[in-house]
This record gives C-alpha cells, structure tokens and sequence, in this order.
C-alpha cells in the first residue's frame, strides 16, 4: 500500500492508510504516541550544490522502529544524520522530543548511534569499549560496571567481557557495538545499516535479537537498510525514499505485534509484505530515474 | 607432540644457529690450515681467546658506550615524543618545525659530530648529543603519522560523544599512535647506538671513560686485529639486545591486538 506519493505529510500518511491492504494502520500507541523526533520541512544541501534532500516531513513517535529503506542516493543516512544532529539542515527544523533536547553524554534525553562498521577500539577489551560512552560522560565507575555487565548480557556477550575485538567473529564485533549504544539506555537508538556487512544467517540471529531488545527496552529505533526482509521483519513503519532529489516516497505501516520471531519471518503475512515493498521500492527506484 | 625436529620453534632457533656454527667452523678451518696471520685476518678461536683476555678493559668500554646510547635513546624518546606532540597540537608548529627535523636528519652525523664535540665541553655530554641527534628522527616522524593516523569512525563516534580534547588524546590517539611509536623505538634503539659509536670514532677521545669504538681505533694502530674483533663482536651484541628488548616490548604492548604482533594462525 502506498500512501501519498512523493512528499506525504508523515502524520497523514499515517493516517491515511487504505483500509483494504494487508497491513492495517496500527491502533493508536496511546501511551508511545508521544513524538521523538519531528522533521519539519528539513531539507540538506550539499555544499558542491546537489540536493540530498529535498524538504522532509517526517514524525517519529515513541517507541516505533522506522526503517529507512531506498535506492542509493536517497539520502536515507543523510536523513538519519540530521536526526542524530550530526548535521544541520540547509533549511527547515528538527525538533527532538518537543523542544527538549540535549546531546548524547548530558543529562536528560540520549541519542545512541550505531554505524554500519562496528567502529571498536581494537586495543580494548570488550568491557572497556562497551563502558566508553560511560568514561567519556564520566559516569560513576560501579554504575558505569553494573549497566557494562546488563548491556552485556543484553546481546548475549556476558562471557566475552574480557575478549579482544579482533577474538571475535563479525557478529560478535557487532554486538559489541550494540551493547556499547544500549549502555547510555538511549531515549533513541539510530542505526546505518548495521547489519549490512554481515552474512545472511548472522544477520537474521541479530535482527531477532535487535526485535526483543527494541520490544524489551521500549526503544525507539531509526533504521536505515538495503535490505527489504529486515526492514518488513523489523519494523513498525518503513519509510520508502526515492532519489534526485532525495525524499519520502511513500509509508508502510506494520501491525505485526512484537516481539516477532521465525513464525513472522516464515509466514505467508510476511511474504506478502515483502512483495508489497518490493513493489513499492520498484516504484521508487523507477521516479528516482525518471528525474536524472 | 609433533617430533622435536619438525617443530617450528626449534627449526626457527636451530636453523640460524646451525648456519652460524658452519660458519664459524669454516672460518676457524680456514684460517688454521691456510696458516693466515693472525694480525691479517684472526681465526674465531683467537677471537675469543682475545675476548677472555681482555675482558676487563673491553668491558668497562662496552658499559661506556652502553652508557651513551642508553642516555641518547632515552633523550630522542623524550623529545622526540614531545615533538609529535607539538607537532600535532597545531599545524603552524608542524610547518615551521618540520623541515628543521628533516635538516637533522639528512645531514649525516659523522659531518656534524666534530662540531659538537668542539662546541660542548663535556666529552660525554657532546657524545649523548650527536647520538640523539641521530636516533630522534625515527621517533619524531612515526609518532607524529601515528598521532593523526586515527580511524576515522572511532574519531567520528568520539566527536558525537562531546568528547574532549584531552580524553579523546588519551582514550583513542595515544593508543592508535602506540604501533608506529614502537615501530619508530625499534629503529631508533639501533640509531642511537650507532650515533654513539661514531660520535666516539670522531671524538677520538681516550681515558676512563673511552668506548668501545676507542678500542677499536687504538687495537687497529696497533695492529691487534683479534681485540678489534672482538669489541666489534660486543657492538654487534649490544645491537641484537636492544632489537631484541624492542621486540619484546612490541610484542607485550600490542601482542593481543595489533596485526603486527598477532601472528599468523595456520
């Protein structure tokens, strides 16, 4: 299903979801509906001229995991770095949690960042990477120690504590650096194609872990991805992007409760919904050309 | 348990072992059959009779010599240090500085040494400065490329963790500098002796306090082959010690992490 094609307003897309498609508007979240992140009008130019995006409206509410899915060039890590404030927008706004907001490290609301690469300290154990947020906030060193060992735990690393990342496997090395996000407990978790480098078995064991931390810790979660079967798997809202410019293409809401797990992944319900984002991300790539 | 003889740990220490002792034997054979002089070219076993000898004098020389390289090595550490430091702190310090370094560095110590030991007093002190002058690029240089070889994604998750100045110093360029740093040690520690035993040829100072390369210049007037021999043997010891320290300590500070030091699984 499709909402309005190439600039929806997120909250109409929301709402404004065909009642005949296979993936109904999700009852209303009464207690998550609060906004994290609003994305007024923001749009990003490059300083060599090219339009990485156009002007976004995007809404991202408590307690949602939204992919970000598109043809390259869609700018869907541009749009996750302007959340992350790693950017400015050229113009527009972004609002996080209405106004209130601080950085990663101070008191109040958290961002934690998950890149594509695991992005670990080669020279440190495994605890001293994932406690890093913690050091460098200058975080009390038992409480720092008791959420290492719960982080830890969390991605099923407990026994690894004393490792060197390079005694790891690629998986491993990734779930480290999900612990070391999950050890600031992030009011919003951002993720660029974490899983991207990884093989397909690996890849889905951390998407069904990554389900029940987010479903556990009530994350909110911004993921971006190439990959249709994760984003369908993982997600409470995919957000379809087209390219030149950069821009929402279109929404797809999923009601599958949580946590999901192998029945999701190998049920009918979910084939279906891979078909109807294959199709619309065809659609998308297909407009992306058409303006070149 | 593999057969000792296939064992890659004894086929690495016998197999060079074994060639020096074949060379050795062959040196001795030669020069004993063909009856070559000993002030023209000494059989090993005069060597090390020489050695046993003299062992009082060449001692004191080697502690002497010893002495100078430690101080030098330890000197271009310090300072060398310092000056990646600098170097890296601010680009302006790192253009003026630069090109002095390399000065230093290109102009060979033998053509500098006589003036030092004129300009300084102290026979010891003139020395320890043409011997740092010598060992302090190597350091200088590769601290300096591993100061500001940081990768770029810990970098970046360091800036959007507000981290400091100081912390990300500490927590992420000091430890991706420490490869290039022993690195740089490594070469360094050969320099520095080799900055003090030419020092010690051109200062041609004798006494108390002479090194080993005083031995060498006095045993070659005097035509004792067998005692230049043997302080050569005790300089090349010297230099396999320090290679070898610098190795360990490679090896202790990086053996758990760093491709270099890791070794290959087979």
């Amino acid at each position: 299903m499709m909402t309005a094609a190439s600039q929806p307003s997120p909250r109409a897309a929301a709402e404004a979801i065909p009642a005949a498609s296979p993936c109904r508007p999700v009852a209303p979240r009464a207690p998550l509906d609060l906004p994290v992140v609003d994305i007024l009008s923001a749009e990003k130019i490059f300083p060599d001229g090219t339009r990485g995006l156009a002007p976004i409206d995007l809404s991202i509410r408590r307690g949602e995991f939204v992919s970000l899915i598109g043809p390259s060039g869609c700018g869907k890590s541009t749009l996750l770095k302007l959340v992350a404030n790693l950017f400015e927008p050229s113009d527009g706004r972004i609002v996080w949690w209405q106004g209130n907001f601080s950085r990663v490290g101070e008191a109040g609301r958290r961002l934690a960042f998950v890149f594509q690469d695991p992005t670990l300290m080669p020279w440190a154990r495994v605890r001293t990477n994932v406690r890093l947020p913690l050091d460098l906030a200058g975080t009390d060193r038992a409480e720092a120690d008791r959420r290492v060992d719960a982080a830890l735990v969390q991605v099923g690393l407990d026994r690894k504590g004393r490792h060197f990342p390079g005694q790891l496997s690629g998986g491993m090395r990734m779930r480290v650096s999900i612990a070391r996000a999950m050890v600031t407990e992030p009011d919003l978790l951002l993720m660029d194609e974490p899983f991207g480098a990884l093989d397909e078995f690996t890849r889905n064991k951390l998407d069904d872990d990554l389900i029940r931390l987010s479903w556990e810790k009530k994350l909110t979660t911004v993921f971006v991805t190439h990959s249709l079967y994760e984003a369908v798997f993982l997600s409470t809202r995919i957000v379809v992007m087209a390219a030149n410019p950069g821009r929402i293409f279109g929404q797809l809401e999923l009601d599958e409760p949580l946590p999901r797990g192998d029945d999701f992944r190998n049920s009918d319900r979910f084939a279906a919904l891979c078909r109807e984002l294959s199709a619309m991300l065809h659609a998308a790539s297909l407009e992306s050309r058409g303006d070149r | 348990m593999r057969p000792l003889a296939t064992h890659p740990l004894f086929s690495r220490i016998a197999a060079p072992v074994g060639l020096g002792l074949f060379v050795l034997l062959a040196w001795q054979l030669f020069c004993k059959q063909r009856g070559i002089p000993v002030y023209l070219f000494p059989a090993p076993s005069d060597i090390a009779l020489k050695l046993a000898g003299s062992w009082p004098e060449l001692f004191g020389a080697l502690l002497s010599t010893l002495a100078v390289t430690c101080e030098a090595f330890v000197l271009a550490i310090v300072l060398g240090t310092m000056t990646a430091f600098l170097f890296v702190q601010s680009r302006l310090i790192a253009i003026s500085l630069y090109p002095f370094a390399v000065l230093l560095q290109v102009t060979p110590i033998v053509a500098i040494a006589p003036l030092i030991i004129i300009l300084v007093k102290n026979t010891q002190v003139a020395l320890t400065i043409c011997a740092t002058v010598i060992a302090i690029f190597p350091i200088i240089s590769n601290t300096t490329i591993g100061l500001s070889t940081v990768d770029p994604g810990l970098l970046a998750y360091f800036r959007m963790n507000k981290a400091s100045r100081l912390q990300t110093l500490i927590r992420l360029r000091i430890p991706c500098a420490l490869p290039y740093f022993l690195a740089g040690l490594r070469i360094s520690s050969g320099l520095a002796l080799i900055g003090a035993v030419v020092a010690e040829f051109v200062a041609g100072t004798g006494g108390p306090g002479a090194g080993l390369a005083y031995d060498i210049l006095q045993s070659g007037m005097q035509l004792d082959i067998p005692r230049m021999f043997a302080a050569l043997v005790l300089i090349a010891l010297t230099g396999i010690l320090l290679f070898v320290s610098m190795a360990g300590l490679s090896q202790l500070l990086l053996g758990h992490w760093h491709e270099s030091s890791m070794g290959h699984e087979k």
